[in-house]
């Protein structure tokens, strides 16, 4: 009965606060790996949504009012899974849904989601994609509702082999990737974008290996050596890349890494030194040159005890957060509408999503891993210093989308 | 020719670290008749215990203490777990080694973390010992190979040469003789369960730093341990070491091959029809399947010879 009572209370207070503000909350269902092998990526992800989410409530950046709540769900990279969640999320009121891990899962969640706008407008819900980035999805795949904050793999590759050619220095290209949907667009758009483009340059090999099977690279290496290849171009991610880079170290193999995934925290925790030299491209790192960032990063660390990874979550989100401050509503076709063709100056320079397939042009830097730079992994002692910076317009690809407006 | 050599002594690396694996698990196959499925997840307890110790004392007193400690956690699973599933048949032994998997699998990321713990090989053997054709070969993988070298004879003389290996052997045939003649025979499956773990841990403490120690290992080598076991015929530790090395060697080999399967088959003096059904098949080049050999391997000499390579008894 005490507890009846107690619990009244706390209603009629959160009710009299709630009618006096005028509250919104606005919740934001993440559908990623939260237990399982991937477990260690979905729960980082997380811990940088919720920091992302108190600076924007602190700030109340989407609107007098107006808060972002987050709602985790845990999909162990399933597609099935992740179905069955997105339907829960949708029933229970959610309009935004964000997801990053497997494009596969990406493919499921933006399919469902666009048929359940049609059939159900009153229910409509936005995906918010911080990290899933096959080509396909802002291509032949996009929809309306869809919109993504990463570069794809291919204007990743587009900024990584701008800066390849420059590099005089370099003739021979090994391509190395996981055999699964990402590294085969990888190794696609490498051989297209650096083939014929320079006569002193060419492609030696390619290679795709399963997916976390291979324990020693070391023959894979040997190959690479055989056809005297002096850079090595891989999407390869986690231990497939660490495995990779030590098996080089340890075999003497002169040539650079150009990676997608060097900066994740566990590979870095596990190449060590070996990883020196190693060059990724990103969109962001911690030696960028961005104050407010490198502010953030430290307060995320303090607060997490974890490396500050994901920029553009922050990102993500603050642009939504602005897009819904701008229409002033939470309704994700009003903020939709506002998104799509949308610039802001961040940090980092002028961002924009194109208006015609919903993918974010933002800067890219290329980047190298060596000791002697300001913000260092305490690990290994080396930090990634920028090399090349290449500008939004120079990652626009041409497009096979064409965007109906949902009504 | 110096590439023929690089990857015969990777293949020998790669074949020995698996044999190291395994000979733990076909010693308990073979003495005890239990098909020990969380025999992996001690590999990875090996490496994760050698990390924690080599942070304070450094690795070679590591390289002792993990796998003897591994064979402790071993032993006591034995005797407060398996022995009493024992009595209950093998379907009941097979679930608790089951179970064991899940929750080592699991405890172990709550100890250290989901994320990979940096272990790093010492520096001593962290340097190149000699270089051919522009490929450096490091020290560390002759180390183990040595190791597991000394592993396989200080075994084998332990089996076939000393009082206890005979105890061991006769208790695994006939049991109540051996019992009746005053030897403890649960005791003896205790010490041999006991032995079989640390010599998981000690491939863990080896391997660990020299690929990765995560949570995720266990899972990545339980497949092909069975794999070692199973095709070097169950409790053969001979056979294990022949099965392990023919797998390292035409695993590593085949990575070499970037011929499509139809070209090395007609190398081979085999013709195959390309464009009939089997086409995608015959266009997949040799490299790419190559991580898959150990199991074509397997199911090749299961259906020549079902004991296995070298086994007495039918799998």
């Amino acid at each position: 009965m005490r507890l009846g009572h107690a619990a009244a209370a706390v209603l009629a207070l959160c009710l009299s606060s709630g009618a006096t503000r005028a509250d919104e909350v606005v919740k934001i269902a993440l559908i990623d790996p939260m237990s399982g092998s991937f477990a260690a990526t979905g729960r980082l992800g997380e811990q940088h949504f919720r920091f992302a989410m108190d600076r924007i409530n602190e700030a109340q950046a989407a609107g007098p009012g107006r808060r972002l709540e987050l709602t985790v769900l845990d999909n162990e990279v399933s597609p099935e899974k992740s179905l069955t969640l997105l339907r829960k999320a949708i029933d229970d009121g959610v309009h935004y849904i964000t997801q990053g891990n497997g494009s596969a899962v990406a493919f499921a969640l933006t399919d469902a989601i666009a048929k359940n706008n049609k059939r159900d407008p009153a229910k409509a819900a936005m995906f918010l994609n911080y990290a899933a980035v096959d080509p396909a999805l802002t291509n032949d795949k996009c929809n309306w509702w869809h919109f993504r904050f990463d570069a794809d793999s291919d204007m990743k590759m587009r900024a990584l082999s701008a800066y390849i050619l420059t590099r005089k220095d370099l003739h021979k290209v090994y391509v190395f990737n996981q055999d699964y949907s990402f590294g085969q667009s990888v190794e696609r758009g490498a051989k297209e974008m650096l083939t014929g483009k320079r006569d002193d340059l060419t492609i030696v090999g390619a290679e795709r290996v399963p997916l976390g099977k291979v324990k020693d690279f070391t023959p894979y290496i040997q190959k690479m050596q055989a056809a005297g290849a002096d850079a090595v171009v891989t999407g390869n991610w986690g231990a497939d890349l660490a495995l990779l880079v030590k098996a080089a170290n340890d075999s003497g193999f002169k040539g650079t890494f150009f990676t997608y995934y060097m900066g994740a925290t566990e590979v870095i925790t596990e190449v060590g030194q070996a990883g020196k030299g190693g060059v990724q491209i990103s969109e962001w790192h911690a030696n960028v040159g961005a104050a407010p960032i490198e502010e953030m990063a430290a307060a995320f660390e303090a607060k997490y005890h974890q490396a500050f990874f994901y920029w553009r979550i922050i990102n993500m989100l603050d642009m939504t957060a602005a897009a819904m401050k701008q229409a002033n509503s939470s309704d994700p076709e009003k903020v939709g509408k506002v998104l799509a063709g949308m610039s802001i100056k961040n940090p980092l320079g002028e961002v924009s999503m194109r208006a015609d397939n919903h993918q974010l042009l933002q800067p890219m830097f290329v980047s190298v891993l060596e000791p002697g730079v300001k913000n260092v992994f305490p690990e290994v002692n080396m930090g990634f210093r920028t090399i090349a910076r290449i500008e939004p317009e120079q990652t626009r690809m041409a497009t096979t989308c064409s965007l109906a407006n949902p009504s | 020719m110096e590439q023929a050599f690089l990857v015969l002594l990777n293949g020998l690396v790669y074949g020995l670290l698996l044999f190291m694996l395994s000979s733990g698990l076909t010693l308990i196959v073979g003495m005890m008749g239990v098909l020990n499925l969380g025999h992996a997840s001690f590999y990875m307890l090996g490496a994760y215990l050698a990390y924690s110790i080599s942070t304070v004392v450094g690795f070679w007193p590591a390289l002792v203490v993990a796998p003897l400690a591994v064979g402790v956690i071993g032993a006591l699973v034995e005797r407060y777990g398996l022995r009493s599933v024992h009595r209950h048949g093998h379907v009941a032994e097979l679930l608790f080694t089951f179970g064991l998997a899940f929750i080592i699998g699991e405890i172990v990321p709550l100890i250290w973390g989901r994320l990979p713990v940096p272990y790093r090989v010492p520096a001593v053997l962290d340097v190149p010992l000699f270089t051919l054709g522009g490929t450096a070969y490091p020290a560390y993988r002759l180390f183990m190979m040595l190791i597991s070298l000394a592993m396989f004879g200080a075994l084998f003389a332990a089996l076939a040469k000393t009082r206890l290996g005979l105890v061991v052997r006769a208790a695994l045939t006939h049991p109540d003789m051996v019992s009746m003649l005053g030897h403890d025979v649960p005791r003896v499956f205790t010490l041999v369960f006991g032995a079989g773990c640390a010599l998981a841990g000690l491939a863990g403490v080896i391997a660990g730093n020299a690929f990765t120690t995560e949570p995720g290992m266990a899972r990545s080598l339980g497949a092909i341990v069975f794999a070692v076991v199973v095709m070097g015929g169950l409790g053969s530790l001979s056979g294990a070491l022949v099965a392990s090395l023919l797998i390292g060697l035409v695993q590593t080999m085949s990575i070499g091959f970037d011929l499509p399967f139809w070209k090395a088959l007609a190398g081979l003096g085999i013709t195959v029809d390309v464009e009939g059904r089997l086409r995608d098949l015959w266009l997949l080049s040799v490299n790419r399947a190559a991580p898959v050999v150990p199991y074509l391997l397997l199911v090749l000499v299961l259906a020549t010879r079902p004991r296995g390579l070298l086994g007495s008894r039918s799998a």
